[in-house]
């Protein structure tokens, strides 16, 4: 797909690219902190990663290389779509190989690879505000944070311990950044939460519909908030990949037939794909 | 008007703002790194960092306080020109430029509210040297960093601060280095 050069470059005008630059500034000044910004329509609904979008346009260079995830998948209709998106309005090379990509959009994972210092990782944000279904209302959550009042957090999963006999939340699993905020990951799955502290990758974090920003710079504290009594444990389904037999990636969970069949395979395709082209097969492959 | 009013912007605002914020946004991230930033050719004193900065950052919507030897007409129209930020005293302003001295004092600027602590100044400090000297921990550094400072006991006062307080930028030349309000200096 060429270059198209009726749109200013990464579709965004520069005085709204000045705003998204200035929250992602103060973003990483206060890190986990949810710094407003006035989101703009896009040329896609809410829900499909207008924030992410906005923090990618606001963020990429003529010479990087952009790679879009969905769900850790680099060929689903979403992550193609903004791929295509960028690559028409900023003329950016595209790729689906993680250690390739300069700038990587995401939707609900983090890569198996460990990213580098010269990467950054922009998460696409459904609900900012990990509070939001415990409190309703902004003017309270607001209030909580201003008062590092996270009590309700800790009996919600004490909740869930009560009722399951282990936390059960498994995705968007709250987490305490250096000490201070507590800061919604995204819908990642748990397992991916121990990756978000100590990246050497820069992480923004952009909520379209909801209005904010909020940014992890590299090497910063983040912990998964737990008991003493029940720590917190990254969870993954027990089987190795079906396809490359990684035992230490995310599994998606397929199912194959109306028998009950059902195979197991990692969530990110670019890890998946080159495992087997190194040569590891797993016991579903053909 | 004169002719070095005009002159001396980007000449390509979409390309040049976007590596220079790479920059900014790489300086502020990982706190004490020098990055270059050169695009711009402001008017003396400014130095070609902070004005590449300006352009980059502040528009209409940005409220700027110019102190001590930055606040003269060249610069004034220059940025009227570039940005149309409106120009206004210490106590509004989202950015400032000067010198340390010529800054000072820090309790004149908004450091944000508990609510909304973004809503603070960020402080562009023109230095005269830019380099290694007082040891910097927190966001951003993996152990530690080092990065000449005009004084400790400021920033440690502005780190207490925190959520609250001030985020600085260093511009030296062509090269800048931050310190938002999460690092320590030690």
């Amino acid at each position: 797909m060429t270059h198209d050069t009726e749109y200013n470059f990464a579709y965004l005008d520069e005085q709204t690219k000045r705003m998204i630059r200035r929250a992602i500034l103060k973003g990483l000044a206060v890190p986990g902190y949810q710094v407003p910004f006035a989101s703009r329509e896009m040329p896609m609904p809410y829900g499909w990663g207008t924030g992410g979008v906005q923090v990618s346009a606001a963020v990429l260079m003529p010479q990087d290389t952009f790679k879009v995830i969905d769900q850790g998948a680099d060929d689903t209709t979403n992550a193609v779509s903004i791929r295509s998106f960028f690559q028409r309005t900023a003329g950016v090379r595209t790729t689906t190989a993680t250690s390739d990509a300069s700038v990587i959009q995401t939707r609900h994972r983090i890569p198996e690879e460990r990213l580098t210092e010269d990467q950054i990782l922009v998460y696409q944000v459904p609900i900012p505000e990990p509070l939001r279904f415990l409190e309703p209302r902004e003017s309270e959550t607001r209030k909580m944070h201003s008062l590092e009042e996270y009590g309700l957090m800790h009996v919600k999963l004490y909740e869930d311990i009560s009722r399951h006999g282990h936390i059960a939340t498994s995705y968007a699993y709250p987490v305490k950044v250096e000490e201070r905020y507590v800061m919604d990951p995204s819908p990642i799955p748990k397992f991916d939460n121990p990756k978000l502290g100590n990246m050497p990758a820069i992480q923004l974090f952009g909520a379209g519909r909801e209005q904010r920003i909020y940014a992890l710079p590299p090497y910063t504290s983040v912990i998964s908030l737990d008991f003493e009594d029940h720590p917190f444990e990254a969870s993954k389904a027990d089987h190795p990949c079906g396809l490359c037999g990684a035992i230490d990636s995310y599994l998606d969970e397929v199912i194959t037939d109306d028998q009950g069949g059902r195979l197991f395979v990692c969530s990110d395709t670019d890890y998946c794909e080159n495992r087997r082209n190194a040569g590891h097969k797993g016991k579903d492959a053909a | 008007m004169q002719s070095e009013t005009l002159s001396g912007g980007f000449t390509e605002p979409a390309i040049q703002s976007a590596h220079a914020f790479r920059s900014i946004m790489n300086a502020m991230a990982r706190p004490g790194t020098i990055e270059q930033l050169d695009s711009a050719e402001p008017p003396a004193p400014l130095s070609k960092a902070a004005g590449t900065l300006l352009l980059t950052l502040c528009d209409t919507d940005t409220p700027l306080y110019l102190a001590g030897d930055v606040d003269c007409d060249a610069v004034r129209a220059w940025l009227a020109f570039h940005t149309g930020a409106p120009l206004v005293g210490p106590g509004h302003c989202m950015f400032a430029v000067g010198s340390w001295d010529a800054l000072m004092p820090l309790n004149a600027y908004p450091v944000g509210s508990s609510e909304y602590p973004d809503r603070s100044a960020t402080l562009i400090v023109e230095s005269s040297e830019l380099g290694d000297g007082m040891t910097l921990r927190g966001p951003g550094i993996q152990d530690t960093h080092s990065l000449s400072l005009p004084e400790t006991a400021a920033f440690q006062v502005n780190r207490a601060m925190f959520p609250l307080g001030l985020d600085f930028i260093f511009t030296c030349g062509d090269r800048l280095a931050a310190l938002p309000r999460s690092t320590e200096v030690v």
